[in-house]
């Protein structure tokens, strides 16, 4: 890993983040209003939106309805302009079946399918800007947007990426971080009980390390936790302790409006956290 | 706060890239001033003293913290790091993405200029928030810069800024402290002649670009020790041709130093040159005299035949430089009153340096260190400031520090946090060290080291077993058990690399506290242990191998003489000399096994001192002698070595780390070959056992010292054996040893390689757990590079400590004539050996101020001819050795020719008078006067 300085010896990151903190989170649900449940997180500069219908009858072949649960669908997509490059990603390449297969595995873990045999359950999520841990973005948002549906989970589904970089684990990797190719791994986690619904690491990592950076993701996925419960509960009974949400409606949902005009019309982000002494 | 940017660049595939990046400003990042209740310890690391000392500045009369720049951080660090004397360095540990002080790129505004500007508003910050503090209190944050315009505008914001000189100058307490500023202000430093004697050197854009299309090439500057007007450049990179080229002349070096990386350009072959055999030192004290360095340089341009031309260049450029501190003297200016002297660096290679400096006269005569600053293009020799002084010359310490600096020994004292990674004393052996282990207390081990030994790493010991077989043990002190990998302990006994053993002092690899005694497997205590076990049957050969972590309890240390006694005394039946003879015997079988598959014995005049026990002074020399004891425990060493070896690479073949040895080219041996026919023997060298062989055949009846010599000379055209990892290579071979495979073990008190193979092999059989950097065939090879460097600097160590004790020795004991014996013959010169003290040396037959003898030098056989009498190598002569102190700097051993007599060479027994001896004396007098 050439060049870029990750980790400074004061203990900073490239963006002034110290090694266990989180990126600015900043989310909202029911975005839409013809779906049953969405949501819309941006985790620093990555963005995403999640959208989930049902649980209804089975579409398509009626030979897919499972006769003891639900079926969960994801689906995964990213837009043309999420990353650097503009490029064209049609739907079922390679990575967003992958990614779609992850969100279905961590939200059958997390949703009681039992409950609704021989339904399903659609979620689609589409990352509008990518820049590090897509994946955690993707789950966070549907997550919320699966509450939002009002569809009965055991428990939240937060989910948190960690690398290693000298010794030390990272929290919620950046573009810049992952891009350095070091170790890089995806956990979703079910706060409550610290169950772990599902864990994905590429790339090499000696036994060792593991638990440490297992820990820090965990740690993260708990922060993370009470950023999506605030949000939550802001958007059920908005409270005079937060500035009101405006839970409206929206037609249609334009990416592009800067966040300038959210802002002006009385949207407020729940919490920008830094994990410093006092909260722990 | 969130700062966050979109743009979008352009790819040189001509593609748009959007980019985003975001950056957080904290607001937690303390002041770091201790006491400071406004951001209520949120600082870590190291804080600011909260009262810092008076440095009694007449400029600043208050207490103050200093706030460099990053140029002068850089360029000052030396005279920076002085307790006591620079007050508390508030160092920018506060302008990282602090929210107070984040400012932001202007329009037009270069990224130097926003930096000045930062670190601007960084001290603005730091006054007004040490106001806040305590009102009482008049800390203020002083701000140094030599940058002018960066000065002025911190002036206008009212910021107390200085100059590094003006602060420095300012000091009243420490007047000493100017010597050490590096000399940077050009304005102060115009040389009286304004001519620029160098070409301006290329920037590096452009070098890269020259060495891309191949019209410069990049390589390693060397400077030749012999001549200052020479040097050659090692090209990187693997193409046969121009591997090396000459530079000669000064503007052709253009201000490179040895060990720089540098650009070179070839010149047209017209102007190539070849190497001068000419010794040329640069001695003029005058400083500018730039036309008679370009008289000598004729003089080196000797008519030539065509083929002896070598590829010719100059430096166009310096790529890397590689400065170092350097240790040397001080010759001072002739004229008095002079701040600028010269500095002679005590290597060679090194050109000397202008400092200046005010305590001349009490530099003088001292061993000093130098740091060189620059070198512009104007002046004949590069800047440099005064660092440390060392002390006397001739002192030991004094010189045994230079030795150890010189080579880059690292002898500092183990810092704290090393020693804090030790056992905690009173240390003993608990439940769970016996873990993973064997309990071995009952075996009768003893240890056979030579006199004196404190670290003894290694124990051994030999029954029989109930089936008639028997079983052999080698016991290696358990270093791996005490160093844990990647602690402080760890890294600085890598960095270190092995222990050095100079002749009166000892530099360790690992603290005393392990060396000396934890890990020291002395008699009579309960220690840990790595064992190697085998089972052998009565002619040597291994029916079992084991290898276990284990507790011994070593019932005797013995000595080799010692050891030899017991085995030869008869009426000696006890337990130890019963296994001691046990080993002697299998040792023997497979010492003999070892020479028949063609490993060698190689010779190497080794050289004992006898010291002084009270001044360490050395009184006699002796070289070494060698008892059936020393190989036996060598025999035991190398069989464990070899068996560890094999069962590491068994386990880890990508990552294993060991040993190897190259053969040698065969153009290595013509020395030797042409050496033994001169005297009728024949020595083949086309594999290791014939070399061997023919060895071991030539001998001469009439001449017992035959056979040593030929085994001096072979040792000589040996390569060097290196550490290497399993992954990165596919020649194991070891040459010296005729084994396949070979690693090192059985010294982790003085060598790390053997601490890095005992993890290995602990891992291999399961008694430890593994690390991620023990895997990575990468990091290995680091750690290899670095052994390897470190094991050549320490040998070099090892034998600059021996000459400067053999002349100190040779200082007190005055002239004396012995017999020695020609190693190599040279053009005007002959090596010699002198057997009594182990010592060699070179008699030349030109000097300076008298007529040169006729020389005629046969290459073929290979002789040399003076007036009558022809010298071969292996001839008997006489020579006369003293100490020549000519050069305080370089004292050295002379040698001058007794026997055979030649009219006007050689010198009669007790006749001095042409020997140009007493040096010093004359210099004193020329003082005194």
């Amino acid at each position: 890993m050439a060049g870029l300085e990750l980790l400074s010896d004061q203990g900073y990151r490239v963006d002034g983040r110290r090694a266990g903190e989180l990126r600015k989170i900043q989310a909202r649900m029911g975005v839409f209003a013809q779906a049953d449940g969405s949501a819309y997180i941006e985790q620093g500069n990555t963005k995403a939106l999640a959208v989930v219908y049902g649980p209804h009858e089975i579409r398509g072949s009626r030979a897919r309805a499972l006769p003891d649960r639900a079926l969960v669908n994801c689906q995964y997509s990213s837009a043309t302009f999420s990353t650097g490059e503009r490029k064209r990603r049609p739907h079922g390449d390679r990575k967003s079946c992958e990614m779609g297969l992850q969100l279905r595995q961590t939200f059958e873990a997390a949703i009681l399918t039992q409950l609704h045999p021989r339904s399903q359950i659609d979620i689609y999520v589409q990352v509008l800007q990518a820049d590090g841990g897509t994946y955690a973005a993707c789950v966070n948002a549907a997550t919320l947007a699966v509450l939002d549906a009002g569809i009965p989970m055991r428990d939240f589904v937060c989910a948190c990426s960690a690398g290693f970089v000298d010794g030390t684990a990272l929290a919620d990797l950046s573009h810049v971080e992952e891009a350095a190719g070091g170790p890089q791994l995806a956990l979703a986690l079910l706060p409550a009980s610290g169950q772990i619904a599902l864990l994905e690491m590429d790339a090499r990592l000696h036994e060792d390390h593991l638990e440490q950076v297992l820990e820090a993701a965990a740690q993260a996925a708990q922060d993370v936790h009470i950023l999506l419960d605030r949000v939550v509960r802001q958007h059920i009974w908005p409270s005079p302790d937060y500035p009101l949400l405006q839970s409206g409606p929206w037609g249609c949902f334009s990416p592009n409006i800067p966040r300038v005009s959210w802002h002006r019309q009385g949207w407020y982000a729940p919490h920008f956290m830094l994990r410093t002494p006092q909260l722990q | 706060m969130l700062k966050s940017k979109t743009f979008l660049k352009k790819t040189r595939a001509g593609g748009v890239m959007k980019i985003v990046r975001e950056h957080y400003l904290r607001d937690d990042i303390g002041c770091g001033a201790a006491g400071c209740t406004a951001c209520c310890g949120a600082h870590e690391g190291p804080a600011l003293e909260p009262q810092p000392q008076d440095p009694a500045s007449s400029l600043c009369p208050q207490p103050h913290y200093l706030l460099p720049d990053t140029n002068v951080l850089l360029h000052q660090i030396v005279s920076a790091w002085r307790p006591g004397t620079w007050a508390s360095v508030a160092s920018s540990l506060r302008l990282p993405g602090s929210l107070e002080t984040y400012v932001e790129q202007e329009q037009g505004e270069n990224a130097n200029d926003r930096n000045d500007r930062a670190i601007r508003v960084a001290a603005k910050w730091y006054n007004e928030h040490l106001k806040k503090m305590s009102a009482d209190n008049q800390l203020q944050v002083i701000f140094i810069t030599n940058d002018r315009k960066n000065k002025e505008k911190a002036v206008e914001e009212g910021i107390p800024a200085f100059t590094c000189e003006e602060y420095v100058k300012s000091l009243t307490a420490n007047p000493e402290l100017i010597d050490r500023l590096a000399c940077l202000s050009e304005e102060g430093n115009e040389i009286e002649s304004g001519k620029i004697i160098f070409s301006e050197h290329l920037p590096l854009s452009k070098l890269q670009q020259g060495i891309k299309s191949g019209t410069y090439l990049q390589g390693t500057f060397r400077a030749s020790r012999e001549n200052y007007l020479e040097a050659t450049v090692w090209i990187h990179g693997d193409s046969e041709e121009n591997k090396e080229i000459i530079l000669q002349g000064l503007k052709h070096l253009n201000r490179a130093i040895h060990e720089d990386i540098v650009a070179v350009e070839l010149l047209p072959k017209s102007q190539w040159v070849a190497p001068s055999s000419v010794v040329l030192h640069d001695e003029g004290q005058n400083e500018d005299d730039v036309e008679k360095e370009e008289e000598r340089e004729q003089m080196l341009k000797t008519a030539v035949s065509e083929n002896m031309l070598k590829p010719t260049g100059r430096v166009v450029g310096i790529i890397k430089r590689n400065w170092r501190p350097y240790c040397g003297m001080l010759s001072k200016s002739d004229i008095k009153e002079s701040r600028r002297h010269l500095f002679t660096p005590a290597d060679k290679r090194i050109p000397r340096i202008r400092i200046e400096t005010r305590q001349a006269s009490t530099l003088e005569g001292r061993r000093i260190i130098v740091a060189i600053d620059g070198w512009p293009r104007n002046s004949r020799y590069p800047n440099g400031h005064f660092v440390k002084n060392l002390g006397d010359v001739g002192e030991k310490e004094t010189e045994t520090e230079v030795l150890l600096l010189e080579h880059d020994v690292p002898h500092q004292p183990f810092s704290q946090a090393v020693l804090s990674f030790l056992p905690k004393m009173p240390w003993g052996i608990t439940e769970k060290d016996m873990k993973n282990r064997e309990d071995l207390r009952h075996l009768c081990i003893c240890s056979v080291d030579p006199p004196g030994c404190t670290d003894i790493d290694d124990a051994l010991h030999c029954r029989e077993l109930e089936n008639g077989n028997l079983e052999v043990g080698v016991h290696i002190a358990d270093v791996s058990h005490f160093i844990r990998p990647g602690n402080a302990l760890d890294q600085e006994s890598a960095r270190r690399g092995t222990t050095v053993y100079l002749c009166e002092k000892r530099i360790d690899m690992v603290p005393e506290l392990l060396s000396s005694n934890l890990c020291s497997l002395k008699c009579d205590v309960d220690r840990l242990a790595f064992s190697c076990i085998w089972e052998m049957n009565h002619s040597a050969e291994i029916l079992k191998t084991k290898f276990t972590k284990s507790v011994i309890n070593s019932k005797a240390s013995l000595t080799y003489a010692e050891a030899q006694l017991r085995i030869d005394s008869a009426n000696m039946r006890d337990d130890i000399t019963t296994s001691l003879r046990g080993l002697n015997k299998l040792a023997k079988i497979l010492k003999k096994k070892r020479i028949e598959k063609g490993a060698l014995t190689l010779s190497s005049p080794e050289v004992r001192f006898h010291m002084d026990s009270e001044t360490h002074d050395p009184i006699d020399l002796q070289t070494k002698e060698l008892r059936e004891t020393n190989s036996m425990v060598e025999e035991f060493m190398l069989l464990a070595n070899i068996s560890v070896a094999k069962k590491i690479h068994e386990e880890f073949s990508e990552h294993a780390l060991l040993r190897k040895h190259p053969a040698p080219p065969p153009s290595n041996y013509e020395i030797l070959v042409k050496a033994a026919r001169s005297r009728n023997l024949e020595i083949k060298t086309d594999t290791a056992k014939s070399l061997a062989e023919s060895l071991d055949q030539a001998e001469s009846p009439t001449f017992p010292y035959l056979n040593t010599l030929l085994r001096i000379l072979a040792t000589r055209c040996m390569m060097q054996a290196v550490y290497f990892c399993s992954g990165m290579d596919n020649d194991f071979h070891h040459y010296g040893l005729a084994s396949p495979i070979y690693t090192h073990f059985t010294s982790p008190i003085r060598r790390y390689a053997d601490v890095i193979v005992h993890r290995l092999l602990a891992v291999a059989i399961g008694a430890d757990c593994t690390y991620p950097e023990l895997t990575d065939k990468h990091k290995l090879a680091d750690i290899c590079k670095n052994l390897n460097y470190r094991h050549k600097m320490a040998q070099y160590a090892q034998r600059a400590s021996v000459a400067f004790h053999t002349q100190l020795f040779f200082k007190s004991k005055g002239r004396v004539s012995e017999e020695a014996y020609i190693l190599f013959v040279r053009k005007n010169a002959i090596v010699v050996l002198i057997p009594k003290y182990g010592l060699e040396g070179t008699v030349f037959f030109e000097e300076k101020d008298k007529p040169n003898p006729r020389l005629i030098y046969d290459d073929e056989i290979p002789s040399l001819k003076i007036e009558d009498t022809v010298f071969h190598v292996f001839d008997k002569v006489k020579v006369k050795i003293m100490l020549d102190s000519s050069n305080l700097q370089h004292q050295k051993i002379r040698m001058s020719l007794v026997e055979p007599q030649i009219p006007g060479i050689s010198i009669s027994p007790d006749d001095i008078s042409n020997m140009n001896l007493n040096g010093p004396e004359k210099k004193k007098m020329k003082l005194e006067k």
